[in-house]
């Protein structure tokens, strides 16, 4: 089985987030945007703000990937992409992988490398430890995207599947979140936080897309 | 076995007499858990007084939260293994059932709290938010399944998605327990044996199996209608072919 296949998905796929001309300054607008509402909604209280400014990153990436990913398979699905990867033989699972792989680096991993910055409009102090959320905050990333793939990938045939996906992806979520949450809170239990964030995104990577494919056949009927 | 069980004619039959049988011994031993637990137990002042008597109803409907899913995901691998139509047929009616007796729980959970703990939610408990979870579960199965438009590709996407959900549970029952809790601990299923004074348990074990009675009545009867649906359904199709 020659490689051709996957890396056509995954460069067709980076090309599909890089087309609509801004790149990944779109998602980071998302991010701004979801952002800047937070203080006008709870106030500009600094202690406040120190203290939901961790989270309110999570909630922004867990609701960037299900924005993005919405359309991830069914342009495939409706255009018969889907159809001929199948007819070749081609291995799906990881063919879905390469994309929300692609999906992740345009639309999770900037707002991740992007976190320092909006921690520090929460007003965190500017000290290392922001370096490591941001790696955190990618690692935790990569499973929301995963799960949500899966969502997008059973509602692939449902029109307005957005919605869909959110209901269906939210309980998955829960583990990262909490894991993440737990690792940036410098309570007690968070030393050991980031490996079991680790190991629910490995979860995440290893049963998404079998579940990915199985959807996808579904959706190829 | 499954083969045997997997024949909607010998399952029509069976549930012929079985489900009003479990309608029946059900709301027996409903009744009998309520006026045990409203009028004949003494209640618990470290338990919030009266309002503890409202265990006799959330107990079970944990209960029945936690099985329900668990029977879901069971007859979804089946279903999607196997491929017995009855399998399908079986989590297609579990699920709302299941769902609203995870509701249940939720509400009485919430009504003893308020006056025993002060609050009506509390999230840094791990149970609350596990049931919490869990009923999202059931709602996104159910909203997948309503949003495919043939019979088929609603049961193979909500197979699936109910096998990815239960490969979850652990991880979500996991992560939330990380949390402190108010709640307090198992007090029925411990390793020495029931903690719970007698007086207590005995109602409380009748009613959850009457509980259980009733779910299981509840869903052989939705499956009974599925099973007549897809046959209405049938004829009608052979019927506009025909004619």
């Amino acid at each position: 089985m020659s490689p051709a296949p996957l890396l056509s998905a995954f460069r067709q796929s980076l090309g599909e987030a890089w087309a609509g001309g801004a790149g990944a300054l779109l998602p980071l607008g998302f991010l701004g945007g979801a952002a800047v509402l937070v203080p006008l909604g709870i106030g500009s209280d600094t202690d406040t703000l120190k203290a939901v400014g961790p989270g309110i990153l999570w909630v922004a990436l867990a609701l960037s990937s299900l924005v993005t990913l919405e359309r991830i398979f069914q342009a495939d699905a409706e255009d018969g992409t889907l159809d001929l990867w199948l007819q070749a033989g081609a291995p799906v699972s990881a063919i879905a992988a390469a994309k929300t792989l692609a999906h992740w680096l345009s639309a999770g991993l900037p707002l991740a490398l992007f976190s320092p910055l909006l921690a520090l409009m929460f007003q965190a102090e500017a000290r290392p430890v922001l370096l490591i959320n941001a790696g955190l905050y990618a690692l935790g990333s990569l499973a929301f995207f995963f799960w949500g793939a899966v969502g997008a990938a059973l509602s692939a045939t449902v029109r307005r599947g957005g919605l869909l996906i959110s209901l269906i992806a939210l309980p998955l979520y829960v583990p990262t979140a909490i894991f993440g949450a737990l690792a940036m809170s410098g309570g007690p239990g968070s030393a050991g936080a980031p490996l079991l964030l680790g190991a629910s995104t490995l979860f995440a990577c290893a049963i998404a897309p079998f579940a990915m494919s199985a959807a996808l056949r579904l959706a190829a009927d | 076995m499954w083969s045997y069980f997997a024949n909607p004619h010998k399952f029509l039959r069976l549930s012929d007499w079985l489900a009003p049988a479990f309608y029946t011994a059900g709301t027996l031993c409903i009744l009998w858990g309520l006026w045990q637990g409203l009028w004949v137990v003494p209640k618990d002042e470290y338990q919030g007084g009266d309002i503890m008597r409202v265990m006799f109803v959330h107990v079970p409907a944990a209960w029945l939260a936690m099985a329900s899913y668990s029977a879901l995901a069971v007859a979804s691998f089946v279903w999607f293994i196997w491929r017995h139509e009855l399998a399908d047929i079986a989590a297609k009616s579990i699920a709302p059932l299941g769902a609203v007796w995870t509701a249940l729980c939720l509400a009485t959970g919430s009504i003893w709290g308020k006056p025993t703990w002060g609050t009506w939610w509390q999230w840094d408990d791990a149970r609350m938010m596990s049931v919490l979870f869990l009923f999202f579960l059931f709602l996104g199965y159910m909203a997948l399944r309503a949003a495919m438009d043939t019979r088929q590709k609603a049961a193979r996407a909500g197979a699936i998605l109910a096998m990815v959900g239960a490969l979850n549970v652990p991880l979500i029952k996991f992560s939330v327990d990380l949390f402190t809790s108010l709640h307090q601990d198992a007090s029925v299923i411990t390793m020495e044996g029931p903690k719970m004074a007698a007086v207590y348990l005995w109602p409380l074990m009748i009613s959850a199996i009457g509980h259980s009675l009733l779910f299981g009545g509840l869903v052989m009867t939705r499956m009974r209608t599925e099973i007549r649906d897809r046959r209405i359904a049938r004829l009608r199709a052979a019927a506009l072919e025909g004619g």
